[in-house]
């Protein structure tokens, strides 16, 4: 059983060489980036095929979001230059309050997703990691382009930015809370507070 | 009809006369996500008005629109509006000297008026042919004209100065207009106007969220049309949209040589 034989030794090479590398050092790849976001879709669309309530479904697409996505990196960026004056502990609260506010915002228009189709096209790659092209399909509506940002400077691979037709979901974002902080005068721990009642 | 040709003649020169007056360009080495808006608080003055307009017309009559009319039926209005509107894309294509885009909406525009019912469905789709989306504001582009400052326009919406000039020739620059055995005057104009109430109706937990739950709606609404706008126009260079990608992790600092006080990885949910 020459065959045998061989699954056998690629197998023990494997191990070998999975106990040999220090843990998340796989290297990040375009197949990779691709079947993040392919993972990401599969689960998107579980929770939404599931059926349950809206509170529920939102509180599963919060976990989908921290799975997948660098929540850390995202919520500094939107945070802006805010970020560098806040405590750790500050920044740790919004980070918290962020996800939870961009989980809510982004699953509720999830429902309009419902009997779409998402094609994973291609990815390359970018200064700090890949670019993820989808092309969505909605009933009734031409396709249009999503794309992912993935990297693996958290340690594993992670999205960390998503573009619909061009818009900077993250850039717009720093700008919502960038004009809810104007609203308040500068005040992060207000936002905070009321970053986890919006969305 | 002469005088009422020479009426829109006037309207187009000075809507063009007006915006090129304040034509003004962006400094040098803007990128993809800078905004350019000189005229901030003009916007804001239209924009607060557009709100109003939405809020008590547009909105209500969208969300009346996709009620009463059938799913089906309004996805065959806005067809029929994409489809009367090919006429006039095609003058675009040949402007921006493109013939082989010109014959793809010229031949599409032939068959979804013939085999799609007068217009109201798009078999040319099935043919594989690339998309036609086009306008006289990509014509400029392509002419090499700026984008020019961002602008709020009423009861339009958000644009460029460029785009601007674009939406006022495109209101005539359609074939069809011309034609002796048009169906009613500006039809493309009502048509275009069915067809964005049947996206705010469609759309519309979407676009309210934009418009009515943001902190800055104008922010809002202005980022998401300039980030749309330079993506419909970058199509053909994809290098150059791809280097202005703004790398989150260079801008915070995860590089602990460079910045060794910044470490979001550091573990920000320790303590």
């Amino acid at each position: 059983m020459p065959n045998n034989e061989l699954n056998r030794r690629h197998f023990i090479a494997s191990g070998l060489a999975l106990a040999l590398l220090p843990l998340p050092a796989l290297a990040q790849t375009e197949a990779a980036a691709k079947a993040l976001v392919n993972s990401v879709v599969t689960d998107i669309n579980r929770v939404i095929d599931s059926g349950k309530s809206e509170k529920a479904m939102l509180r599963d697409f919060e976990k989908i979001f921290v799975r997948y996505g660098d929540v850390p990196i995202m919520a500094r960026y939107a945070l802006g230059a805010d970020a560098r004056t806040a405590s750790p502990a500050q920044l740790k609260q919004f980070t918290n309050a962020f996800q939870g506010y961009i989980s809510r915002k982004y699953g509720r228009r999830f429902r309009e997703f419902i009997g779409g189709e998402v094609n994973v096209r291609n990815a390359r790659k970018i200064k700090a990691g890949y670019e993820v092209r989808t092309l969505v399909k909605l009933r009734g509506s031409s396709p249009f382009d999503v794309t992912f940002l993935v990297s693996d400077k958290s340690g594993r691979d992670k999205f960390y930015n998503m573009f619909i037709e061009g818009v900077n979901l993250l850039l717009t974002e720093r700008t919502e809370i960038g004009a809810m902080l104007d609203a308040r005068k500068g005040n992060l721990d207000q936002l905070i507070k009321d970053l986890k009642k919006t969305g | 009809m002469p005088r009422r040709l020479r009426l829109k003649h006037l309207v187009v020169l000075s809507c063009m006369a007006v915006l090129s007056a304040c034509a003004s360009t962006p400094p040098e080495g803007a990128t993809r996500d800078d905004v350019f808006d000189p005229y901030e608080n003009n916007n804001r003055a239209i924009h607060k008005f557009n709100l109003g307009v939405d809020r008590f017309l547009f909105r209500p009559a969208s969300k009346g629109y996709v009620k009463i009319v059938p799913d089906p039926m309004v996805t065959s209005f806005s067809t029929f509006a994409e489809n009367i509107s090919l006429p006039g894309q095609a003058v675009d294509y040949l402007l921006q000297g493109n013939p082989k885009q010109m014959g793809n909406a010229l031949l599409r525009f032939v068959i979804n008026m013939t085999v799609g019912g007068f217009g109201l469905s798009a078999p040319a789709d099935e043919l594989n042919l690339p998309p036609v989306d086009t306008d006289f504001g990509e014509t400029l582009h392509v002419w090499g004209v700026g984008e020019g400052a961002y602008v709020e326009l009423p009861f339009y919406g958000p644009s460029t100065q460029r785009d601007a000039i674009g939406v006022v020739i495109n209101l005539f620059s359609n074939p069809i207009n011309f034609t002796p055995v048009r169906p009613a005057d500006n039809i493309g104009v009502y048509a275009e106007i069915v067809r964005r109430m049947g996206d705010r109706g469609r759309f519309s937990d979407t676009i309210d969220s934009i418009l009515y739950e943001s902190a800055d709606s104008y922010a809002q609404a202005r980022l998401i049309f300039l980030q749309n706008r330079r993506f419909e126009l970058a199509r053909d260079d994809e290098d150059a949209y791809l280097d202005l990608y703004s790398d989150p992790y260079a801008e915070t600092g995860t590089d602990p040589v460079r910045d060794p006080f910044l470490d979001p990885y550091e573990d920000p949910y320790a303590e």
